[in-house]
Order: C-alpha cells, then sequence, then structure tokens
C-alpha cells in the first residue's frame, strides 16, 4: 500500500495473547427489555425505595408463581439495587423460589405441607410422602408441587396442608387432592366483628378519647403499668415500660407490630386477628398515639392470608387522622419473628437479628426509634384501660397475676387457643381446658413454651406456667405454646424435629447458631447422642449466639439430657 | 442515634489520649481507657491482649460485624457473652477475655469452622488467617462430622472461589459493598448453607465482578485468592520471597501497593494504607502489574536496519523486530541516537527537533526530559500527553485561578453534600478515588450528581443522571449559572471578597436561561434548576471532572463553567468543596508540574517570561528558546510541513494517542530521525531509528505526583529485565552527546534540583519522601503536613481573586450529518490504560477483555438490525476500523463508544484534530461517524 486511504482498513495486530473473544455485552446479566416491560407494568406506580424490595417480590411471585432470573434482573434494575443485594433477600425467604435461565419452570400451584411438632406428632411425614408419590406419579390432579413447610399456626386441627393460600386442616392426601382438583388454593375468610360491628360494641372509644384529650397519655401508662401486662410475643418485657422508653427518645419515632408468629405450637395472635381484628386494631393506634408515631408497620406473616385479607379490608375503613398504617408481608422466615430481623424485613433486607445494644427503641426501624410490639400486646390494651388495671390482675392462678393466652395442642381431647389464668399448670390446663387427654394416651412430656421453650416430663406438670416461672428448670413460657405429648410420642425424636426446624431457620449469621444447629442435628441423627459434646454445644450456642434463635435451639437437647437420661442410655451398650 | 458511652467518659481533649484518658473500664482485672470509637476489642490489641479474630478486619473501611464469635468475651452482669469487636465499653465495665466461659465458647466456635475446612495440608491456604488463628488457640481438629460444601470455581482468570473454606464470616461481602461499593458479592440463601454468591449466584467470572480483588484482600480462609498462589489442585504454593513497597503505575490516583516478588517475578500486588487508597486497589492495580515479564519486553538497544523504508501503516511484530531492525550495543545506540538529533540540530536548527516525555514517567525523569530539550535540543518543543487529557482544564484553572492543580484531594467527597460528577466515568478510569464517592453517597452524607451523556456504574447511586446530548456542556452549565445568580444563590460575600468578573458574567449568563438551555441540552429546565440549586445551597459541593469536559474544541470553556459554578458559590477553599479534574496518568499532575509543557518552564513559569527564563538559564548554564514551543498536535503538524525533522519520544506512543492517526503515523513516518524509549515495541517505536530498552516503573526510584497533589515515593521492586535501563540514565546519556555536562548519578540528586526551581516542592526532600512515603504539596514546613485544601483565603493571581470567565454555546467541530449519522465518542474501558501496551500485555487484563470492542445502544443496534458482538464497520471522515460491537444500556442512542486502546481497531484512526484554541486539546470525544456491517470478506480473514 502506498497512501492510506482513509476508507481502507489497515489491519494492526495487537499485543494481546488472542486466546479469548471479547464480550457482547457488559459484565454481568443483561436486563432483557421484555422482562423490564413486565416489571415495570407490575409495579405500576408502587414506590421503588429499597424498603418495598419483598412486597414487589410477592408481586412477582403471586403473578408468575416463581422469580425468575430476568424478573429480578430487571427489578433490581427497576429499583436500582445491585443484582446481589435482591437476590440475597429473594433466596434468604422460603416462600420466593427463584429460577435461573437454565432451570426449568416451576409448577404454579404450591402445597406446602407442615411437618413441625405437632403435625409431626399426627403424621406430616406420611402425608408427605404419598403427597410427594403422587407428584412423581403426575396424580396431584392439578399443576401443582409439594414442599415440607415449618410451622403454620394450625397446630390444633394437625395435620396440616396449605394449597396455595388455602389451609387443609386435618389434612390427608385425599383432602389434598381434592383442594388440588377444585383448585380452591385461596384463603377462606372467616366471619368476623368488621368495624361497624366493633364500633357498636363501643370499639374506638378509648382511642377517641385518647386523641381528644379527654383521656390522658399519662393514665394510658398508668393503666399499663398498673395492669403488669408484659409482651406476649414471649419476651415478657412490661408494657408500659417498653413505651415510655419510646417516647422519651428523640423524635420522629415509628411503631411496628410483630406479627410474625413463627413459634412452632404458636396460634393465639391468628385467633385474635381472624375474631376480632379492631380490638387489635386500636390497641395498635393508642400505642401509636402514645408515642406519636405518625407510621405504623404492620408485619404479619405470610402464613395468615385470612389475616392479611381481613386486616387489608378492615384499615381501609378506620376513619382518616389517624396514622398511617403499613401492612407489610412476611415471606417464610421464622427469624423476623426476632424483633430486629423483623425491623431488617420490614427494610427489605434478609431477616438477620441485629446486635444490640443499641436496642429498637433507640435505634429501630430506619434508624428512628421504635416501639415494637406484638399482636396479643396490644390487643388487650384497650380491655386493660377500659375494664381497669384491676381486671387484668384479678386474674391469675398459683401466685401469678393476669391473663394468658395458650395455644394448646399435641395430644389432648380438645386442642385450640385457651384463654386461661396465667400461672396455671399444665396439669390444670389439660384438665380443666382441654377435656384432658385423647383416649389411649397418658400424659408424658411437653413443651412449655413452642419449639424454643424446652421439653419438660410430666413429673414436672404441677409448674405454673408463666413469665419468669420455667427458667429454673431450663426452660421458659415464650409465646405459651403448650404441645403435649404422650406415651406415644419419640421425645429424642421431638427434640430433633424441632432441631431440624431451628436448623432450617437459622439465618446463618452467626457461627454457633448456623453451624451449631447443623452439627447438633447430625449428631442427634445418630441416634445415640454424644451427650457429652452435645451438652458442650448447647452451652455455647446458649453463651455466643446472636439472638435468641441460637441461644434457645439447644433447649431441648439440654431437656432431653437433663429429664430423659433413660432415652441416652443405649449409647454405651451400642458402642 | 443515641448519644454514645465513649463521649460520657473524660474527654480527650488534645487529641493525644494517653494510655491514663478516655473511658475507664476493666479488662481481665486490669483499668483500661478506650479512646473515643474504640472497641473492647480495639483497647484489647493496643494494651496486648491477645483476642482471636476472623470476621473482624481492623483495616480503614471495614466495620466490624460480631458474625463469627470467636472474639467473645464474659461482661460481668451480663447473661450471655458479647463479641470484643463489636462492643463499645462503657464506664465501669468488667470485662473477661480468658474466663473459662469465654474461652470455651471461642474454642468451640473455631472447632465448629475447623470442622467443615478442608484437610490443613491440601486446603487452598494452609497460612490462612483462620490456621494461624486455629494454631495459636489449639483447636486444629474437630469432634464434629463435615457438612457438604461447594464445588470450586475458577471461572475467573485471576481469582479462585474455593467456598469449602468459607466460614460465612461476610468480609467479602462488606469489601464488595461497603469499602469498595461494587456490590457484587452477597451472602445468599439462609441457615448452614447461607452462600457467597456473585450477583445471583452466578460464576465470578461471569458475574459483574470488576476484579478489584478488595474480597481476595479481605478472605481469611483462602476462599478467595489470588489464581496466581494456587496450583492446579487449588492448593496453595506460592509464598513471596520479598515484598516491597510502591505505588501503582496505572492512573492518577496514585495507590500505594506493596509488590510480592517469588523468584524475581512480581506475583502479586496488595494495596498499602497509602492516603489516597487506605488499602484499596483495583483489577489495573492488584492483577496489571504483570506486563513487565512479558516476552515483547525490550531488553537491547535496537537500530533499524540500514535503507529500511518508513511508511505509515507499518507494522511490526513485538516478537520479532529483525524485520526491521537488529540489536546494538548502548554505546552505539546512544551514539546514533544523540547524532541524528544533533545532526538535524545543527543542519535545520534547534526548533526543527521535538520531544515528547511521559506521565507515566516520575517527576524526575519528567524534569530531565523537558531540560534536555531545552537545553540539549534548544527549543521549547516538549510536550506529552497532559495535551491530551486535560490541558484545557488546566488552561482555564491558570486562566482564573493561577494553579493547574486540584483543589481538594477526592477524599474530601466523605465532607461534602453534594458531588457532581461530570464528564468523567471514575468507576472505569479511577475505580479507587469512585469508591470514596461512593462510599460518601452510601454514608447518606452526600447527594450524587452525574452529569454525562453515557450512564455508568456510578449512575445507579446518583439522585440524578443528567445524560445531556454530547457536546452541550456549556449550555448545560450556563442554564445552572443562570438559575443560581438569577435564584439569588449566588453567595454574595465570597463574590465580593474572593472574586472578579462576576458583573460580566451576570450579564452575559441572561441569554442561557434554563427554558432555553433545555431543547439544546436535552434536560428538562426543571431538572436543571433543582440541580443548581443543589449545588448553590448545600453546605459543602464538590467537583469532580475528567476528559468528557476537557477533550472538547470548548474544553476551556467547559471548565470555565465549572470553575464560574464553584465561584458565585464559594464553593471552593472549605473542607467538601473544590474543583478536582481528575488526573489520568499516574504522575501527569507531576509531569506537568515539572514543565513537560511547551509553554511553561517547571511550576507553570511562562517561558516567555525574560525573567522566568533567566532564572532557569542561571541554573542549567544555557541560554533557553524565548518561544513557547508546540504542542503535539501541533508537532504532528509541523512534522508535514517540514518544520520538524527530529523526534525523541520517551514512553509516549503517539501513533496511538494522537488523533486522526493516518495524519499523526505519517508525520513519524516522515521524519529524518526519530528516537524512541520504551518498554516495548509500540506503534511508535515502529517508525523509530534507534529504540533504547528502558526501566518499568516496578524497576525504578523515583516520585510520582498523583492527583490531589500528593509527592509519593516510588521504589524499585525488581532490577530492569537483560540490558534495559534505567530512564533517567539514557535521557542523561543522550543529553551528554548532545552537549549538555549532566553528573547525575541517583534520582536523588534531580530532585533535589528539581525542587530548588520549584515553589510548589518547597519543604519537600527525598529523605522525607523516603520517611513519610507521601507529602502533599504546598507544605508549609518541612515538619508540617501539606494542605490538602487550598484556595481557603482567596487565589495566587496578581489581584488574589479568583476570574470569573464567561462561556458561550459553541457546537462542536464536525457535527453529525446525513453521511455520518453517528456521534462517536473515545474513551477507555476498566481494564486497559492508554494505548494498551502495557494493559493489553497483562495476563489478566488482556484475559479480561481481550478484543477491541466499540459500545452501542442496543437500540440503535436493532434498529440497524445488528446483534450484539457483530463486527461493524466504524468509519468517519479520516478512516475507517473493523471491530466487534458491544451492546451497552449506558450508551445513548446515536452515538458510539470506543475505546482507544486497541491497536487492532484504534480509535484515533476515527478522531477528529480539531483543537480547543486555548488548551490545544483533540476533540476526542466528538466528532461525526458511521456505522455498517463490516463486509464477510474481512471477516472471515
Amino acid at each position: 500500500m502506498a497512501q492510506s486511504d482513509t476508507g481502507t482498513v489497515v489491519r494492526f495486530d495487537h499485543p494481546g495473547a488472542g486466546r479469548r473473544r471479547a464480550a457482547s455485552t457488559p459484565k454481568g446479566r443483561e436486563v432483557q427489555p421484555q422482562a423490564k416491560h413486565e416489571i415495570e407494568v407490575l409495579l405500576g406506580d408502587r414506590p421503588r425505595a429499597r424498603d418495598h424490595l419483598i412486597e414487589h417480590l410477592h408481586l412477582i411471585q403471586d403473578t408468575y408463581h416463581q422469580i425468575g432470573a430476568a424478573h429480578l434482573a430487571a427489578l433490581a434494575d427497576e429499583m436500582r439495587l445491585a443484582y446481589a443485594e435482591v437476590y440475597e433477600t429473594a433466596t434468604f425467604y422460603a416462600h420466593f423460589d427463584v429460577v435461573k435461565e437454565d432451570e426449568p419452570d416451576l409448577a404454579p400451584l404450591i402445597v406446602r405441607v407442615c411437618d413441625t411438632v405437632t403435625c409431626a406428632m399426627f403424621g406430616a411425614e406420611k402425608l408427605y410422602a404419598d403427597l410427594r408419590a403422587h407428584e412423581e406419579a403426575g396424580t396431584l390432579g392439578g399443576p401443582a408441587r409439594i414442599v415440607r413447610a415449618p410451622c403454620v399456626g394450625l397446630c390444633d386441627q394437625a395435620p396440616v396442608a396449605e394449597v396455595g393460600h388455602h389451609f387443609v386442616r386435618h389434612a390427608t392426601a385425599a383432602n389434598v387432592l381434592d383442594a388440588i382438583a377444585q383448585d380452591d388454593s385461596h384463603a377462606h375468610i372467616p366471619d368476623y366483628p368488621d368495624y361497624d360491628a366493633y364500633i357498636a360494641g363501643g370499639g374506638y372509644d378509648v382511642l377517641n378519647r385518647l386523641r381528644a384529650g379527654t383521656l390522658s397519655v399519662d393514665a394510658v401508662l398508668k393503666a399499663l403499668d398498673d395492669s403488669g401486662l408484659r409482651g406476649l410475643g414471649g419476651a415478657g418485657f412490661p408494657a408500659g415500660r417498653k413505651w415510655r422508653s419510646v417516647r422519651n427518645e428523640p423524635g420522629p419515632r415509628l411503631m411496628a407490630i410483630n406479627g410474625d408468629e413463627g413459634e412452632p405450637g404458636t396460634f393465639k395472635d391468628r385467633h385474635y386477628l381472624n375474631t376480632d381484628p379492631h380490638r387489635f386494631l386500636e390497641g395498635t393506634l393508642i400505642g401509636a398515639h402514645v408515642v406519636e408515631a405518625d407510621d405504623v408497620y404492620i408485619y404479619l406473616r405470610d402464613e395468615y392470608p385470612a389475616a392479611r385479607e381481613i386486616l387489608t379490608r378492615e384499615i381501609a375503613k378506620l376513619p382518616p387522622g389517624g396514622p398511617t398504617i403499613h401492612m407489610r408481608r412476611g415471606a417464610g422466615a421464622y427469624i423476623c419473628g426476632e424483633e430486629s430481623s423483623m425491623l431488617e424485613s420490614i427494610e427489605g433486607k434478609r431477616g438477620l437479628p441485629r446486635h444490640k445494644p443499641p436496642f429498637p427503641y433507640q435505634v429501630g426501624l430506619f434508624g428512628r426509634p421504635t416501639l415494637i410490639n406484638n399482636i396479643e400486646t396490644v390487643f388487650w390494651v384497650r380491655d386493660v384501660i377500659e375494664k381497669g388495671p384491676a381486671w387484668w390482675t384479678s386474674h391469675g392462678r398459683n401466685g401469678r397475676v393476669g391473663l394468658r393466652t395458650y395455644s394448646v395442642s399435641g395430644r389432648v381431647k380438645e386442642p385450640g387457643v385457651k384463654l386461661a389464668p396465667s400461672g396455671i399448670t399444665a396439669a390444670e390446663l389439660i384438665a380443666e381446658y382441654c377435656g384432658g387427654m385423647l383416649d389411649g394416651h397418658e400424659f408424658a412430656a411437653y413443651l412449655p413454651g413452642g419449639a424454643s421453650g424446652g421439653i419438660l416430663p410430666a413429673s414436672l406438670s404441677d409448674v405454673p406456667l408463666d413469665f419468669g416461672t420455667l427458667e429454673k428448670y431450663g426452660c421458659f413460657i415464650g409465646s405459651a405454646a403448650v404441645v403435649v405429648f404422650s406415651q406415644a410420642d419419640d421425645i429424642q425424636g421431638v427434640a430433633l424435629n424441632l432441631m431440624r426446624f431451628f436448623e432450617d431457620e437459622s439465618c446463618g449469621q452467626c457461627t454457633p447458631c448456623r453451624s451449631g444447629t447443623q452439627k447438633a442435628r447430625m449428631l442427634m441423627e445418630r441416634g445415640d447422642w454424644d451427650a457429652d459434646l452435645l451438652g458442650e454445644l448447647g452451652q455455647v450456642m446458649r453463651d455466643a449466639s446472636i439472638c435468641g434463635l441460637g441461644q434457645a435451639a439447644s433447649n431441648p437437647i439440654a431437656c432431653v439430657i437433663k429429664y430423659f437420661p433413660h432415652l441416652l442410655a443405649p449409647r454405651e451398650a451400642a458402642e | 442515634m443515641s448519644s454514645s458511652t465513649t463521649r460520657e467518659g473524660p474527654q480527650d481533649l488534645d487529641g493525644a489520649t494517653t494510655e491514663t484518658q478516655g473511658l475507664a473500664f476493666e479488662l481481665d482485672g486490669v483499668q483500661v481507657f478506650a479512646r473515643e470509637g474504640e472497641s473492647v476489642w480495639d483497647v484489647a490489641r493496643r494494651v496486648g491482649t491477645d483476642i482471636p479474630h476472623l470476621c473482624h478486619r481492623p483495616e480503614p473501611g471495614y466495620r466490624p460485624d460480631g458474625n463469627c464469635r470467636v472474639c467473645m468475651v464474659e461482661i460481668e452482669g451480663e447473661r450471655v457473652l458479647a463479641p470484643s469487636c463489636k462492643r463499645m465499653p462503657a464506664v465501669g465495665m468488667k470485662v473477661h477475655s480468658t474466663t473459662a466461659r469465654a474461652t470455651k465458647a471461642r474454642a468451640m466456635v473455631m472447632e465448629l469452622l475447623v470442622s467443615d475446612q478442608p484437610a490443613r495440608a491440601t486446603s487452598h491456604d494452609p497460612t490462612s488467617s483462620f490456621w494461624n488463628w486455629a494454631d495459636r488457640t489449639e483447636v486444629t481438629e474437630s469432634r464434629f462430622p463435615a457438612a457438604e460444601r461447594w464445588a470450586h470455581d475458577p471461572s475467573h482468570p485471576a481469582m479462585r472461589v474455593n467456598l469449602d473454606s468459607c466460614i460465612q464470616c461476610n468480609l467479602c461481602v462488606r469489601a464488595c459493598r461497603e469499602v469498595q461499593v461494587n456490590d457484587v458479592i452477597g451472602m445468599a440463601f439462609r441457615n448452614a448453607e447461607a452462600k457467597i454468591v456473585f450477583d445471583f449466584d452466578d460464576p465470578m467470572g461471569s458475574s459483574t465482578c470488576v476484579g478489584c480483588g478488595e474480597c481476595v484482600q479481605a478472605c481469611p480462609t483462602g476462599a478467595l485468592m489470588p489464581a496466581a498462589y494456587l496450583n492446579e489442585a487449588e492448593t496453595r504454593v506460592s509464598w513471596p520471597d520479598k515484598k516491597v513497597d510502591s505505588l501503582c503505575p496505572y492512573c492518577g490516583v496514585g495507590c500505594q501497593v506493596t509488590y510480592e516478588v517469588k523468584d524475581k517475578r512480581v506475583v502479586y500486588a496488595t494495596g498499602r494504607d497509602g492516603p489516597a487508597n487506605h488499602n484499596r486497589l483495583c483489577v489495573k492495580g492488584r492483577f496489571g502489574f504483570d506486563y513487565i515479564h512479558h516476552p515483547h519486553r525490550l531488553t537491547k538497544p535496537l537500530m533499524r536496519l540500514p535503507n529500511m523504508p518508513k511508511h505509515a501503516n507499518d507494522q511490526i511484530d513485538p516478537a520479532n523486530p529483525w524485520t526491521h531492525f537488529r540489536e546494538a550495543t548502548w554505546e552505539e545506540a546512544l551514539d546514533a541516537a544523540a547524532a541524528g538529533l544533533v545532526k538535524v540540530r545543527d543542519e535545520a536548527g534547534p526548533r526543527a527537533l521535538a520531544g515528547f516525555g511521559s506521565a507515566k514517567g516520575s517527576n524526575e525523569e519528567a524534569y530531565l526530559f523537558q531540560k534536555l530539550v531545552r537545553t540539549g535540543f534548544g527549543s521549547n518543543n516538549v510536550d506529552h500527553c497532559t495535551r491530551l487529557c486535560h490541558a484545557s482544564s488546566v488552561a482555564a484553572l491558570i486562566e482564573g485561578l493561577n494553579s493547574g492543580a486540584v483543589s481538594a484531594p477526592f477524599a474530601a467527597a466523605k465532607d461534602a453534600e453534594v458531588i457532581i460528577v461530570i464528564g468523567a466515568n471514575p468507576t472505569v478510569n479511577h475505580p479507587v478515588a469512585a469508591t470514596f464517592i461512593k462510599n460518601a453517597v452510601k454514608a447518606g452524607t452526600a447527594k450524587l450528581i452525574v452529569m454525562d451523556p453515557r450512564h455508568q456504574s456510578l449512575s445507579r447511586h446518583a439522585l440524578h443522571h443528567l445524560a445531556f446530548k454530547p457536546g452541550s456542556d456549556v449550555a448545560m452549565l450556563n442554564a445552572m449559572l443562570h438559575t443560581i445568580i438569577n435564584e439569588g444563590l449566588t453567595d454574595e460575600q465570597y463574590i465580593a471578597g474572593y472574586t472578579e468578573g462576576y458583573e460580566e458574567l451576570r450579564a452575559r449568563i441572561q441569554d442561557f436561561s434554563p427554558e432555553a438551555m433545555a431543547p439544546v441540552c436535552g434536560i428538562p429546565a426543571e431538572t436543571l434548576r433543582e440541580v443548581a440549586r443543589l449545588y448553590a445551597t448545600a453546605r459543602s459541593s464538590l467537583i469532580f471532572w475528567g476528559m468528557g469536559i476537557s477533550q472538547h474544541v470548548h474544553g476551556t470553556d467547559n471548565a470555565r463553567c465549572l470553575i464560574a459554578l464553584a465561584l458565585v458559590t464559594g464553593q471552593i477553599g472549605r473542607p467538601g468543596t473544590g474543583l478536582h479534574p481528575l488526573r489520568g496518568q499516574n504522575n501527569v499532575q507531576g509531569a506537568s508540574d515539572a514543565g513537560l509543557i511547551p509553554m511553561v518552564l517547571p511550576d507553570y513559569q511562562s517561558v516567555e517570561n525574560p525573567a522566568i527564563r533567566e532564572r532557569f538559564e542561571a541554573a542549567w548554564g544555557t541560554s533557553i528558546d524565548p518561544k513557547r514551543g508546540l504542542t503535539v498536535v501541533e508537532i504532528m503538524n509541523a512534522i508535514h510541513d517540514g518544520g520538524i525533522k527530529g523526534m525523541f519520544v520517551e514512553g509516549e506512543n503517539p501513533a496511538m494517542s494522537d488523533p486522526d492517526l493516518n495524519h499523526a503515523r505519517s508525520a513519524l513516518a516522515m521524519l529524518d530521525h526519530l528516537v524512541v524509549q520504551d518498554l516495548f515495541l509500540t506503534e511508535t517505536a515502529f517508525h523509530a531509528d534507534v529504540v533504547l530498552p528502558a526501566s518499568a516503573f516496578a524497576e525504578k526510584s523515583g516520585t510520582f505526583t498523583n492527583t490531589d497533589r500528593r509527592v509519593q515515593l516510588g521504589r524499585p521492586v525488581l532490577d530492569p529485565p537483560g540490558d534495559a535501563r534505567q530512564d533517567w540514565w539514557i535521557i542523561a546519556e543522550i543529553a551528554k552527546r548532545m552537549g549538555c555536562a549532566w553528573t547525575y548519578t541517583q534520582p536523588s540528586e534531580i530532585f533535589t534540583e528539581m525542587a530548588g526551581l520549584m515553589p510548589s516542592l518547597a519543604n519537600i526532600t527525598w529523605d522525607r519522601l523516603v520517611r513519610e512515603g507521601a507529602v502533599t504539596y504546598p507544605v508549609d514546613g518541612a515538619d508540617q503536613p501539606g494542605h490538602e485544601i487550598i484556595f481557603y483565603a482567596g487565589f495566587p493571581t496578581a489581584s488574589g481573586r479568583g476570574k470569573i470567565v464567561p462561556a458561550n454555546v459553541l457546537p462542536p467541530d464536525e457535527v453529525p450529518d446525513s453521511e455520518y449519522p453517528m456521534v462517536l465518542s473515545t474513551g477507555r474501558v476498566l481494564e486497559h490504560w492508554h494505548t494498551g501496551s502495557m494493559t493489553r500485555r497483562s495476563g489478566v487484563l488482556d484475559a479480561i477483555e481481550p478484543e477491541a470492542v466499540a459500545f452501542m445502544s442496543p437500540k440503535d443496534l436493532w434498529r440497524m438490525q445488528m446483534s450484539p458482538g457483530d463486527q461493524i464497520r466504524l468509519e468517519t471522515r479520516r478512516g475507517a476500523v473493523e471491530v466487534k460491537v458491544r451492546s451497552d444500556r449506558d450508551v445513548p442512542a446515536g452515538m458510539v463508544f470506543m475505546p482507544f486502546c486497541y491497536a487492532e481497531a484504534a480509535a484515533n484512526l476515527l478522531t477528529n484534530p480539531a483543537l480547543d484554541p486555548f488548551g490545544k486539546i483533540p476533540e476526542f470525544k466528538f466528532c461525526a461517524a458511521r456505522v455498517s456491517a463490516a463486509a464477510m470478506a474481512s471477516a472471515a480473514e
């Protein structure tokens, strides 16, 4: 070539190795225009703020019955979040099914079979196996898939399967298949007293007086203090003191309701929401008024679709003037019942417990001082004020004070929600409130406080069930979920079931819980327990875990070692 | 936050807390004192109490997370143990680190973690921090059954992911998300299955990972490691023989680096806690060091074969230069190099010679090179790549403020309320500086506004991204000035006290209302107003800019607008405010300071000022040409015109970096005599008569000045290969042969000489740099730190005031038309630097970006019925290339973006050499182009 011609492409070699080819798109996954369009339409004018991430993931899951990678990438782009941020949140929660590009689509109908302790007692494993066999054989009768699920809060009607959002109680393969065949997959809304009915019964009078100034904030706080009403989510912190603490922090303050009732065996909050939603709402609004919160977040577990529907309907009927109530939907994570995990989840993140201090009343939701109450705690506020603290303190037994809502399940004739005096013993509860043991079953053991509250033998059935009464036995009452076992139940098997639950539900943040629950489960599966090692491990989990889950997860082990040593005897024989 | 307990203790008023001041608490029965912000673990470490730590990394930017639980301590009165790394001491707290309970818990945690580790002997890193702590706590065996772990991921060219060693401590997540804010790594799933993932649990190599390696530097177990350490079985087999503290050779950020050497090769680079980088590096700095070992390295002087013709399109295989060159001794080559230059000088006159120095070399080399040209050649025809990057910015800054440097370091981002990034893409070009901008946004202290026709990774973090029409900078910025002035948002006191020319601006700006400018720049008037208000009314606002501002025919006007914004609002001279042109090369600030510029002697002192000239003539013992020299593009034009006949090019590659390469290359081929001093046989060296093998950054000692005005010391890591020599020595040998009586024996002597002639370097000595590593100028005393922020009380102008210069809206030189309907804009990619001569010879960087690519909007590709990855023909009135097209949503429709680093498809064949009248910088960011599918025939070649 003599003269360079501007139109001629002169080929130069380059100094690179020349072994690889350049990518035709930028690094990482591309946002697909079609998926982006679908997400834009789906989200509409909903906020793009980070704290709506989980709500938007629900929207995708509900619409497409799974969360495809293309949609997830588009959602990240739309919310200006990193891929990793949306992915880690989506994969943390059991109710989101992330499907990558190279994976097949999932069957649209999900059937969740509860396999936690009470349902396990009533045949959940067989139910799950039968349904899986149908799935394998293609005889489910519809495009469904069978998955295991932890406690859904219907332990009094165990075993339970959830077909879509419809709960099949006393489930059998047959009635589940019926539900699938009839596509009976929507929540069944029970009859309940609505806004008008609640008003007719004198409802919202306390709130109105408070707002009008005829009832003072101090009077409310005094009533709470005098009643001794405590946090009924399980921690038992005095409600009045908590409200005062939040009130004393600089504003703006927020309120969050913990409706993530996930402690196995517990179903009292669902009961109250489904039977008297406005009593709960009035208590909530009284709390918001006292701490001057303009925004209230109700975090409700995803397993309670009927309650969600009821609340959504009824909140819409509230007259203007109160705080903004934000409904937030859990997504299948027991850990989000831990208050600081719940805050993280409301903020649209994985539900990792926060380190304390600082406490949520100081640094809570979005970094603001936050009043966090359990559903049942605020449920009683109207009554305590209206009827007076003396009404509350007039109840109680065995030297204890107040009322307590026990969720009773297991081998009793009449399981269910039992409003009984605080301090009642297990024996009294079974005899007086539950119609006694099931025929052919002898009382052998019980969980006094759900999965985490430990296991006690029937010989300790005379211990008052209340805050502070069980600790000396290595147990606690927590959310007052009493699960009753008989001679038919394998207590080691119960402990293993509970450990599997904790292992699944561990957030994975800290080593003692993440690894400890896994190693404990592996050791327990060996049948002949290494009680020394399990005991050692349990103590460290108790001492060194970040939150209550890990700290309590070894309670069943410790109780089996302590109260059921005869069960561990074969170990040496086996060697 | 509630008031932290640390503030309740006795206050440390003088900032020099001693062991008996601070917050008093008890550690293992002994009273200790916590300083502000110290955790229990921090205090324990300071007083010599060893508490293990795995998930805690006591380095800048890492917050304690308290998740691993190997640092648990017992606190009296507390039900459970506490993580010492995260727990803040309270007055009177009694902490026990050695109780049986605490020790047991820590040992059990280690035992749990050990159970899931691969066998130590064959583990990925038997010397990891994890195994170190296992040894020290005497827990190297476990009674627990092992769990199933994850398969390894070898997908990344530079790093290995072996999650079977992972302890889920999330240090890599914090590294990626909180320190570097690249947001690639996450912790997905939950419980024991909680897994470190890249994006959607994708292979690292196909994720959005930018390869900064911060995760590798942070990982305590070897789950994330540099691939260079590992054998095929993923076991570590490489440990360094020695480590040398030096600097990164690439961009202007000036990261401090420790190089690890094994068998006389650099195997790895780790970030050091330098004032600019705080341990951080980017993919180039961490993995791009190996070009120095490339087989193409020149190790012997070369001389062109007799009668070997030259042509613009010549190319030579760097692996086999013997087609055009023969080996020569140094004596022979230096004699020939100098003789050729002397011949031109003596026959055609001093102004027939020109030299290009380099912003990649040290201050000493830059100083010597310009001294050679001015005293040995006898002209001022000396320039370097600053002409191609920030010449217009410097022109505007000198005109307005009489200083060409930044007013504040990029770290000022942490004090800013509003940060504007305009015409810059720092996550690509100044990645570590970008991390500090992202940190400020993430901390919620700063609002970020990005202004660029192209979107970029910073856009996601920005409150506003103003994707204005290419070339409409002045229209947009004038609209902002209009808003600020007409809405009364100016700082009247500042204007009155420290500026001049405001009234003229106020009068001239009236034509540029946001409403009038909106159609010109494509940004809605209301957005322009909002951004103007944000900038003007913030307590502190900071502007970063890059080549998108400077590389235009109106580059100086662009920069004038930015200066005016700062001056009318008083957003300069205070913490978190200022003007920061991000400098492109590691020493472009220093090379400019050192006088590698045709109009000025060192420290921007005009060569046309007799008094100044006399001072240098006295110092150098020779006369200096009183006429300013020619700039880069002017020199190429002068060769075509016959005015320049001989050149010495040291470390520059104009055959790739100049605009309109057909023109530039034919100029180089026309030279009677061309001497090239470089590491490689560059495209420029193809046309050389003599090629002198030089030393790489890692082989030399010298000072380098980063974008913050920070003078830092680079130390030699290795000897130059073969017979390659130190650059300063080569320059001096040429000088001697051209009649200069130079006697330098080492770089420190050169530094001392230049510091004596440069007021900016007052109080900075070589010894001080050896001692401190980095000193920012200006410095008031030998024992005082430098001024990070300048212009806190006026400007170094004659009046002491900053001059406001209004700018007019001018169109780009070559606007699209029906024949060439697209806009071509050029720049860089993350992995490649400047003309690619170094980075394309780095194994990792070449592996990530191995081929020439042009970037286009997916919409345009769809419209043109082309697919991502197709070969396209891209042409302008000056040339054509064929190149693979990358579909990129960040590129606006109607634009083609192309990096200029690719020899096989040199973007500068296409660019427009039209110059900014003040900065003499070409319009690299805008020319008219057209795109078509590449001919099949050529694709088949």
